[in-house]
C-alpha cells in the first residue's frame, strides 16, 4: 500500500513530524552540534539540528565546518552511532538480594525507551540490521536490545555527499536508503528547501498523512538522484570487499600485522565508534553490607588485555593479535558467523584512531599488489 | 640361548640388522631379573648394560638431598632402559629401579662398543635406531616441563 | 490522525538471569579442588543436561564463572560441579557450605558426542582437572556400555597426590570392562604407577584406531600433544573430541568474549571436533 510512495515536505513538514512523534510518546534522537562535532541526544525540534554544519573526516581527523547553504543534514557520521540507544553502553541487568532463605533475584533491568531516531543514514541503517543479526537471531536473544529496537520509529536521510572516509559504495550499504526505514528523506536545496520523502513501511504512511505534503514531481525525484550519485562518486575510501574474508583467514600470519602493531595504540577507539561492535561484559556492584548486589553490563572492547584472559593470563595478549582479532573478526569470521560483514564502510574507526589507521588500506597491504585505489 | 635370540631378532630396534648381529648381541646377553624395589644401577655407575624388558617396569629417579627420590619416568614391556651406554664417559646419569617384579635382558654394552668401533656400518644402524628414542624421550621431558597441570601462577 | 501501532509486549526471558540452587553436599577432592552437588530449592528437577555441558554459577556480589558439569546426567535433580579454586569467584563457589544458596544459569554448550562411539572402541584422555568434565561421559559410556568396542581411559596429572577422583578410579578399575592407565608428570619414591606424558601411552591403546573415538580434555597444550598423537596412530581428525575454553561473561552468545577465530565456544563449543580446530590450536594468541 505505501510501496514508494513518494511526496515532499518542508522544513515546516519535518517540524511538524518531529512534534508529532513527540506527542506520540517518542523520545527523538537526532544529530546537533555539540562540542565541536555533530553527535546523537534527544532534539526537540529542527533548530536542534545542525543547520548549516558538515563534517571534514580524514584518518586520526574530525572537524566541523560552516557549510554555504543552511543544510540540515548536509554532513556524514560522527562519533556516536545508533547503537548507543539501542545497544545501551551501560545497563543494570538485574539485582539480588541475601534474604532468610538464602539468594534471591528482586530486580530485573529498567524498562525500555521508545525511541525514533532522525536521519538515519543507509549505512547505519545495515548497521542496524547486523546487530539485529547478532542479538536477535542466535539461539539466545538480546530482550533488552529487542525491545528498544522494536518500536523504533526511524526516518532515514540519503546521504548528499560522501565523507572523507566513507566507503558505503565497496561494502553494498549505500549511499541510498532501500529499507529498514519508516520514512527516508532526500535534502534538496536548490530554489527551494524542501525534502523528498519515500515511504518505507506502514507507520511512515500514517505519520506522513498526519504532516503537511504535496505530491512528488518528477524535478524532485531527478534532483534527489542527483545528490544521492553525487554522493556515490565522491566515496573517500575504497575496499574490494569480495574475497575479504578468504583474503584475511588465509593470512593469519602476514607480516602485515606486525606492521599495524608498531602503529596501533589498542585504545579501543574504534570498537565505541564502530556501529555494529558488540561486545559487552558484566560486572556487580554492591551495597556496603554485602547483602544487596546488582548485575550490570557494560560495553567492552576486545582491544582490552582483560578481554581473552584465562587461566592467569590473556590469550591475546600483544597489540597485534588483539589487532589481528579486531580486524579479522569485523571483515572474515563475523561472515562465518552471521552471514554479512560486520563492516558498513562508515568509516568512523578511520576517522576516530588517532594515529589514522585505515581498515581499507591494511586490507589492501594483506592482499598485496600496491595499485592505489585509495583516495577517491 | 634360542630364546634370547629370538627375542632380540623380533624386538623392533633390531630388526633389519641381520642373523649376524643377532648371534652377537645373543651371544652377549644374559636373562635377568629384578624384585620390586631392586635396582637395575645406580647414577655413577659404568654404563656397561643394556636392558631390554620383557615384563614389568621400572622407574628412572634422581635422589636430591632433603627430598628423597623423584622418579622421572617409568617404562615397561618392550622399552630400552639405557641410552647412555652409547656416549663417553659411559656412566649412567640416573637410578634405575625396578617397583615390581621384572624381567628383563642385559646386553653387554662393552662387547657392542667394542664390535661398533670395529664396524662402523653397524655402529651407524645402531645410532640411527637408538637416536630416534632418545629424542623421543627428550620431547616428552620438555612436555613434562612445562608442567602444563599445575594451577595457574 | 490514527496512533501508531504499540510494539508487543516482550515476551522472550532474560538468559542472564539466573535461578537459584542450594548445595546439598561438599566435598573436597584435593587441597584446592571441590565437588558441590547443587539443587533445587524446591527440591524438583534441577536441569536437564548432557555430558560435556557446562553452568555459569554466581555467587552474590562476587561474580560468575563458567563450570563443566561433572555428574552423571541421568538424575536430574542433582547437579555435581567440581570446581577449582584459582581466582576470586571460583574461590568463593568453593568456599560454599552445604545450604548457601548461589545462583545457577545453564547448561549451556555442546556435548560430547557419546553416540558416535557406539560400535566402536572408544579412548578418553583426562588431564588434570580436565577428568571433571569427561566424568558425565564416563558415566554414559559405563551405563551402554554393551554398545561400545573397547573401552580406555588415559588419565595424566603432575604428581599422585593430584589425582582426581582417586577412589572413584580405583573402584573403576575393580568394576569396570574399562581399560584405565594413570600417569603422572613426576613422583615420589612410593608410587608404582607410570610416570611420563600421557602421550606416551597412546601408541599401545590397543585399539582399533581407524575405527574409534576419542573424547579429550585437559590443558591446552595437552590436549594439542594427545590429540596429535591419537592422529598420529590412525585416528581421523574428525573422530577426535576436544573441550576448549576461553573467557566466558555471558554463556549465551552475545558478549563476544569466548571467540576462538570464528567459534563461540559457549555455544559452539566447548566440545569441539579436532579437525576443525587443529590448525587454529597450531596458531599463536589467536
Amino acid at each position: 500500500m505505501h510501496e514508494n510512495k513518494l511526496a515532499v515536505i518542508t522544513p515546516l513538514g519535518l517540524t511538524e513530524l518531529i512534534g508529532s512523534l513527540r506527542a506520540e510518546g517518542f523520545r527523538v534522537i537526532g544529530p546537533t552540534l555539540r562540542d565541536q562535532a555533530i553527535v546523537y541526544d534527544e532534539i526537540e525540534s529542527i533548530s536542534d539540528l545542525p543547520a548549516g554544519w558538515t563534517d571534514e573526516q580524514d584518518g586520526g581527523h574530525y572537524r566541523v565546518r560552516r557549510r554555504d547553504d543552511a543544510a540540515l543534514f548536509g554532513y556524514n557520521v560522527g562519533p556516536h552511532s545508533w547503537k548507543r540507544f539501542l545497544h545501551p553502553p551501560v545497563l543494570g541487568l538485574w539485582r539480588a538480594e541475601r534474604t532468610e532463605d538464602g539468594l534471591a533475584v528482586t530486580g530485573t533491568a529498567e524498562p525500555a525507551e521508545k525511541y525514533a531516531f532522525i536521519a538515519v543514514r543507509s549505512c547505519e541503517l545495515h548497521a542496524i540490521a547486523v546487530q539485529d543479526r547478532v542479538l536477535l537471531q542466535g539461539p539466545y536473544i538480546d530482550p533488552h536490545y529487542q525491545a528498544r529496537r522494536q518500536g523504533a520509529f526511524i526516518v532515514a536521510v540519503n546521504c548528499g555527499q560522501a565523507g572523507g572516509t566513507c566507503f558505503c559504495v565497496s561494502m553494498n550499504t549505500g549511499p541510498k536508503a532501500r529499507e529498514g526505514f519508516d520514512l527516508a528523506l532526500t535534502e534538496l536545496i536548490a530554489d527551494e528547501h524542501e525534502f523528498l520523502v519515500e515511504v518505507g513501511s506502514e507507520r511512515g504512511d500514517t505519520m506522513l498523512a498526519a504532516i503537511p505534503h504535496r505530491a512528488a514531481e518528477p524535478r524532485d525525484t531527478s534532483l534527489a538522484a542527483k545528490a544521492v550519485a553525487h554522493a556515490e562518486g565522491n566515496m573517500g575510501r575504497h575496499m574490494r570487499s569480495d574475497d575479504v574474508r578468504d583474503l584475511l583467514l588465509a593470512n593469519l600470519e602476514h607480516p602485515r600485522w606486525d606492521d599495524v602493531a608498531e602503529r596501533c595504540l589498542t585504545c579501543g577507539n574504534c570498537t565505541m565508534v564502530c556501529p555494529t561492535c558488540f561486545c559487552t561484559s558484566v560486572w556487580d556492584e554492591n551495597d556496603l553490607t554485602g547483602n544487596v548486589a546488582e548485575r550490570k553490563r557494560r560495553w567492552d572492547s576486545c582491544f582490552t588485555m582483560d578481554f581473552s584472559y584465562i587461566h592467569g593470563g590473556s590469550v591475546r595478549s600483544s597489540g597485534r593479535s588483539r589487532y589481528r582479532q579486531w580486524m579479522t573478526h569485523k571483515l572474515a569470521t563475523w561472515v562465518d558467523q552471521f552471514g554479512t560483514s560486520g563492516c558498513v564502510g562508515c568509516g568512523r574507526c578511520i576517522t576516530w584512531c588517532p594515529v589514522g589507521i585505515d581498515i581499507t588500506e591494511e586490507v589492501r597491504a594483506i592482499r598485496g599488489g600496491g595499485g592505489s585505489d585509495g583516495r577517491a | 640361548m634360542e630364546g634370547l635370540e629370538r627375542i632380540v631378532s623380533e624386538h623392533r630396534l633390531f630388526e633389519g640388522l641381520g642373523e649376524g648381529f643377532v648371534n652377537l648381541a645373543a651371544g652377549c646377553a644374559k636373562n635377568v631379573r629384578f624384585n620390586a624395589d631392586q635396582y637395575l644401577f645406580h647414577a655413577e655407575d659404568p654404563a656397561d648394560w643394556i636392558y631390554l624388558i620383557r615384563h614389568g617396569r621400572v622407574a628412572l629417579e634422581m635422589a636430591t638431598p632433603g627430598r628423597g627420590a623423584v622418579q622421572f619416568e617409568t617404562l615397561g614391556e618392550g622399552d630400552i632402559v639405557g641410552l647412555t651406554w652409547l656416549l663417553p664417559p659411559y656412566r649412567w646419569g640416573y637410578d634405575a629401579r625396578a617397583t615390581e617384579l621384572v624381567r628383563a635382558i642385559a646386553l653387554d654394552a662393552k662387547c657392542l662398543r667394542d664390535k661398533c668401533e670395529v664396524d662402523h656400518d653397524l655402529g651407524y644402524e645402531l645410532l640411527k635406531r637408538f637416536l630416534p628414542v632418545l629424542v623421543q624421550r627428550l620431547q616428552a621431558m620438555r612436555l613434562q616441563l612445562l608442567d602444563v597441570y599445575g594451577p595457574p601462577r | 490522525m490514527d496512533r501508531l501501532a504499540e510494539p508487543p509486549p516482550l515476551a522472550v526471558a532474560d538468559a542472564m538471569v539466573p535461578r537459584v540452587a542450594r548445595v546439598a553436599r561438599r566435598v573436597r577432592e584435593l587441597p584446592d579442588t571441590w565437588t558441590l552437588d547443587l539443587v533445587s530449592p524446591d527440591g524438583g528437577p534441577l536441569m536437564h543436561y548432557a555430558p560435556g555441558q557446562f553452568t555459569m554459577m554466581y555467587v552474590l556480589g562476587v561474580g560468575e564463572i563458567p563450570v563443566s558439569i561433572s555428574g552423571d546426567t541421568s538424575d536430574a535433580t542433582r547437579l555435581v560441579q567440581t570446581v577449582r579454586a584459582v581466582g576470586k569467584v571460583s574461590e568463593a563457589v568453593t568456599k560454599l557450605s552445604r545450604g548457601d544458596t548461589l545462583g545457577l544459569r545453564g547448561p549451556y554448550g555442546t556435548a560430547w558426542p557419546v553416540a558416535d562411539g557406539y560400535g566402536r572402541d572408544v579412548v578418553v584422555v583426562a588431564g588434570g582437572l580436565g577428568l571433571a568434565p569427561l566424568r558425565p561421559a564416563l558415566y554414559q559410556l559405563q551405563a551402554e556400555r554393551s554398545r561400545f568396542g573397547k573401552l580406555v581411559l588415559l588419565y595424566g596429572t603432575r604428581r599422585p597426590e593430584d589425582i582426581l577422583f582417586r577412589r572413584q578410579i580405583a573402584g573403576w578399575r575393580r568394576q569396570l570392562d574399562m581399560a584405565i592407565e594413570v600417569t603422572v608428570d613426576r613422583a615420589g619414591a612410593d608410587w608404582r604407577g607410570h610416570v611420563g606424558v600421557v602421550t606416551k601411552l597412546i601408541p599401545r591403546l590397543g585399539i582399533d584406531a581407524e575405527n574409534a573415538m576419542a573424547l579429550v580434555c585437559g590443558p591446552e597444550v595437552m590436549m594439542r600433544f594427545a590429540a596429535s598423537a591419537l592422529s598420529d596412530i590412525g585416528m581421523p581428525d574428525e573422530t577426535i573430541h576436544l573441550s576448549l575454553e576461553r573467557n566466558m561473561k555471558c554463556a549465551v552468545g552475545l558478549c563476544g568474549h569466548c571467540q576462538f577465530a570464528g567459534s563461540f565456544i559457549c555455544k559452539d563449543g566447548a566440545v569441539m571436533r579436532y579437525d576443525n580446530v587443529r590448525r587454529l590450536l597450531a596458531l599463536r594468541e589467536i
